[in-house]
Parts: structure tokens; sequence; C-alpha cells
């Protein structure tokens, strides 16, 4: 097994490569924008799917990760032409590192407030999560439209040097899947599946069902941040309107459709949806049905996937891959 | 700060937070029969802002569209239920809560691609929106019909839970859905009541939100939802009168932040949350509410 392993590590290593030298412009930026709803939606899917948490964070804890790599990787000269509506605070000109260490700290910062809203949250059961989560994004933008002094408000950032290309996202997102699949295969992991199946039953074998919820959302949120910090870098400007709840939905359709769970299922979801998004780009626009004209309607695609999103849930629960791993599979066929 | 500011404002708080009671006696009711909160609820009080506002361009005058607005938002809510949250009554909480999610964003951009994202002005007659003028005070009719019609529905909602039949049902689905179905109930028809209520009552704040900032777009009921949801918990989720409570509490504390504080006006929205997060750390049941994760084991 491990050879079947190393074998497709470096056939995807290979890939990437590949993919960064020789295709198109805009295949690689399709391509890019895979990886990086891959590696949010591997996250989102260990607070979600593995341990059963509903939550509806990402966009707030991307919007972090945005802000952190991107303040921590401009140089201060170009912060002080940038901030238009009110001088920066002097930390912000201050802070300077390179990417590597700017990811981590994105990653870190968003760790260390999952911890914080899970203290209130992991109280009560389940539910509040979904709903203070989703206050959680919301706040997050608030703050980041008006802290002037940190952010620049709604003008957001530009010129964030375009230090991200497809090596680092598929990179990443190689990272995540093996440590997301060391997780779940761990005590933890098998912890958090507990909890998901009957928390009640998990107590009773002596679960701390807090610190599990608390580990996995934890961990959920690092990968978020340092995901958002990629997507500054590539995108190289930001703007709290970018990160609304459809980022979320986004990430949700994912993993619903890929399967609650499983990791694997999760990387054919991102490839499915972000490519289905990309290829659905046709209803948004003006269409000619029978020389009709249908003008344009800018959020049919949304309709289209959240149509989708409740017949997955209402006929096909278990989304692709259910909460299998391609491993799993592979396993059974031997026996 | 003089007193005839400070009375007005006071309206103000008055007035804002019976439209957050309005909608949150809806998630209350629904939580408390089903254990579900109902993320499409602020979606449902958007249809029906936009039945009352399309009722009126079509020529109907304003008493009937909000009748039809009204119903419609019944006909959502019952619908709602039936396609999305009945096939999935014994199916994993977390499956209930994605529907709910998926049908509550499927209204909005629904609603996005049929009539675009651009703000509509609402009109209300001119009664609604008459201007009073009383020593110093000024204020809109609408600020103080608001809390009067609000009063007057919660107490028929408290009658109907408390004195007839139909609200025995409710309070017992509440404890127990199974054993009331053993007792003879229609459990389905039950359901159907409370998702019912709860759209009514909805879609009549979404009109008095309507015609107090008079504009409308399909994303109005997402902020406006998740805040009386966070009034609803505060109040103590499940209970009717926690609802109320939790509704002018929120209502109350925007208004005077906003009038006496203007620095922090832009975090207006980040209150209710605020609120909330504090509510589950030292009190999670909430001002009215008893421990309903644990009331059926």
């Amino acid at each position: 097994m491990k050879i079947i392993k190393l074998l497709m590590l470096s056939v995807a290593i290979l890939f990437l490569i590949f993919a960064q030298n020789n295709l198109d412009p805009y295949t690689v930026s399709i391509l890019n924008n895979i990886a990086i709803f891959g590696i949010l939606a591997l996250s989102y899917n260990l607070i979600n799917g593995v341990a059963g948490q509903f939550s509806l964070e990402p966009n707030g804890f991307v919007a972090i990760g945005a802000y952190v790599t991107a303040l921590l990787i401009l140089p201060a000269s170009s912060k002080i032409d940038m901030f238009a509506l009110e001088d920066p605070a002097p930390i912000i000109l201050a802070m300077h590192t390179s990417f590597l260490p700017a990811l981590l700290m994105s990653g870190i910062v968003a760790a260390v407030l999952a911890f914080i809203l899970s203290i209130p949250v992991f109280r009560v059961r389940g539910d509040y999560l979904a709903i203070v989560t989703l206050g959680f994004g919301f706040i997050i933008r608030i703050f980041a439209m008006n802290q002037t002094k940190y952010t620049n408000g709604a003008m957001g950032l530009n010129d964030i040097p375009d230090n991200a290309n497809l090596l680092w996202t598929g990179g990443i997102i190689i990272v995540t899947f093996i440590v997301m699949l060391n997780v779940i295969y761990s005590k933890y992991g098998r912890a958090m599946k507990a909890v998901r199946d009957d928390e009640d039953a998990a107590t009773a074998m002596g679960i701390n069902t807090f610190w599990i919820k608390t580990y996995a959302f934890m961990t959920s949120a690092f990968f978020e941040g340092v995901g958002g910090g990629l997507m500054a870098s590539l995108l190289t400007t930001i703007s709290p309107d970018q990160f609304t709840f459809l980022l979320t939905f986004q990430l949700l359709i994912i993993i619903v459709l890929g399967g609650l769970g499983s990791m694997s299922g999760t990387l054919i979801g991102a490839v499915l949806v972000m490519g289905g998004t990309e290829w659905l780009r046709f209803l948004d626009q003006n269409m000619d049905i029978f020389g009709y004209n249908t003008g344009a309607h800018p959020g049919l695609r949304m309709v289209v996937f959240s149509i989708l999103l409740i017949i997955m849930m209402l006929f096909a629960r278990r989304g692709i891959f259910g909460n299998k791993e391609l491993t799993d599979m592979f396993k059974r066929g031997k026996k | 700060m003089d007193i005839s500011t400070f009375v007005q404002q006071m309206i103000n708080g008055i007035s804002l937070g019976s439209m957050y009671a309005l909608i949150a006696i809806g998630y209350t009711l629904v939580y408390g029969v089903l254990r579900l909160i109902n993320f499409a609820h602020g979606d449902i009080m958007m249809v029906g802002a936009f039945v009352a506002y399309l009722a009126q361009n079509a020529g109907i005058p304003f008493e009937l569209a909000v009748i039809l607005a009204i119903i419609a938002a019944m006909v959502t809510g019952i619908l709602t239920d039936k396609i999305a949250y009945k096939p999935l009554r014994n199916a994993p909480k977390i499956s209930l809560l994605i529907t709910a999610i998926g049908i509550s964003f499927f209204l909005e951009n629904l609603f996005n691609v049929l009539f675009g994202g651009v703000p509509r002005a609402f009109s209300a007659p001119d009664y609604l929106t008459k201007i009073i003028h009383y020593d110093g005070i000024i204020v809109p009719v609408t600020v103080i019909i608001i809390p009067v019609v609000t009063l007057i529905l919660l107490f028929i909602i408290l009658w109907i839970l408390n004195k007839t039949k139909y609200g025995m049902a409710i309070r017992s689905l509440a404890f127990d859905i199974p054993t009331v179905k053993l007792m003879g109930i229609n459990a389905d028809i039950i359901i159907m009541l409370v998702f019912a209520i709860g759209s009514a009552l909805a879609a009549i704040g979404g009109i008095f939100y309507a015609v107090s900032y008079p504009s409308i777009d399909p994303l109005m009921g997402v902020i406006v939802g998740l805040k009386a949801f966070a009034a609803a918990v505060l109040g103590g989720i499940g209970s009717v009168a926690g609802a109320v409570i939790g509704g002018f509490i929120l209502g109350f504390t925007e208004i005077v932040v906003v009038a006496f504080m203007p620095d922090l006006g832009g975090y207006k929205d980040a209150f209710a949350f605020i609120f909330l997060i504090l509510v589950l750390l030292f009190k999670p049941t909430g001002i009215m509410g008893q421990d309903l994760d644990r009331s059926r084991f």
C-alpha cells in the first residue's frame, strides 16, 4: 500500500509541475480555484462530516486568513499608499514576513479564534454552532468594514504580492489531504466519529466530547485560515464583500456532493462543483432560447446549486462516497 | 440629551423590538416542536414582504395585499416543511439543517433572479406613514401601530397555545412526538399548523419592516432572521413569551447604542451575536427557557 501511496503522491506532484509550466492561464486558474476550494472543503468536512458538528463558519475564517496573510506580505510602503480612509495602525505597518510564515500565521490566528468560539458554543448541543458560526461570519465582515485602520474598510486591499501559484495551492491541498486522513484514522478521528454517531454513548465511553469537538473545530479553522491566505495571494486583491455566505454555501455543496465525512469524496466534489460553476456560467448570462432573449440572470447558477443541494439531501444523502475513503474501497476489494 | 429625544428613541426601540419578536416567535415554535433551526424563516419573511409589494404594484389595495402576503408566506412555510423537512424527520439532524440552508439559499436566489437584487421602494397607505408631532416627539404612526399589533397577535398566539386543543397538541409535541402520535393526534397536521402560524407572523413582521424602512430586497431576511433567532435564544428558545422579551431587549439595545453611541453604529448588526454568545456562556437556556436539549431523554 505504501508504494501505491508514494506513487500517487509523486504523480500528483509531477502533474502540478507540468500544469504550472505548460497549461494556459485559464486552465491554471481553474485548477487553482479547485485546489483552494478543495483545501477549504477538506477542512470544512472535518468539522461537518467527521465530527458531525454542523457549522457555517468558513467565510469568517477564510476572511481572517486572507487579511492576515495580505497584511503580512504587503510591504509597508504600499500599505501607506493604499490606506485611503485612515492611516494604517503602526502595528500594521510594522508587520511583515515572507509568504510561508504568513500562511502559518493565518492558520494560527483562525485556530485561536475557533478555540474562543468553541467555549460558548459547545456548552450546548450542536445546532447553536450553526447559528453562532453564521453570525461569526457576519461579524468578521462588519469588523473588516469598520476597522479601517487595520483593513482599509470596504475598499479592501490591493496589489497583494502574488506569491501563490499552482505549486503552492496544489502542494497545500496535498498536505491538507494527508493531514486530514491522518487525523481521521487517529484515535481523535475515531472519537470524532463516535461523537457524530451518538454523543451520549461517546460520553459514556469516556470521550471528552467538548475537547474532541474543539479539536476538530480548531484543526478545521487552521486550514481554512491557510486557504484564505492562499486565496488572498492568488487573487492579489481582497475586500470584505468577497467573504459572504456564498463562499460557505459553495463549500457545503462540495462536501455534501462528495459525501459528508469522506475526504476523497471532497476532492471529487471540489472538482465537480468548481468545474460545474465554470461550466454553468452561461446560465447567468444572456441566453437565446428559440429566439427569445431571457436577459442576464445573475444568481441563476446558485438557484440550480441550491436545488441540487436539497435534492442531494432528500434522495442521496450519502453523496458520492458516503463516509468512506478511496483507500477503504481498495481494502474491501482485497478481501 | 433632552427628554423628548429619549422618549422618541424608546418608542423606536419598542417598535424595532416588536418586529424582532414577531419573527422570533416563528423560530421558537418550530425549534420547540422539531428541534430545528429553520434557516428559511427569515426568507419566508422576505417572501411575505415581496408578495405585499407585488400585489400593491398590481393595483390591489394595501389591506388585501397584506392578507395575500400572509397567505403566500403560510403556503411557503408549509411547502418548505412538506418538501424539505418532512421526508427527513428521522434523518440525522445535520441533514435537516443542510436542507434548511438549501431552502433559504434557494428562496433568496430565486427572488434575486426574478426581481433583481436592487432594493425596491415599498409604499404604504398614508395613514401608516403619517408623522405625529407631539411635544417635541416626532414619530411615524407605524412606530405606534407595530407594538400594538404585536401585542394583540401575542395574546392570540398565547390563547391558541394555552387554551385550545391545537395548542395543547403543539405543546405536547414539544415533549415527545412518538407518544403524541400514540395518543391519536395527527402530528403532521399540528406541525403544519406550527409552520403556518410562524410564517404568518413572519410575513406580518416582514411587512412592518418594509413599511418602517421603506425598501425591500431579496436578502432582507438574512440579517433580520439571524437577529430574530438570537432574540429567541436570548429569551429562551421554545418559549413564546421569551421570544418576545428577547426581541424587545435586542431592539432596545440596537436603538439605544446607535442613538447614544454613534461611534458604534457600524457594529449595530454585531450586537445580536454578542448577546447570543453571552447567553450561551452564562445561561444557555435563556431568560424563560427550559433545557430543551435534555427534555427528550
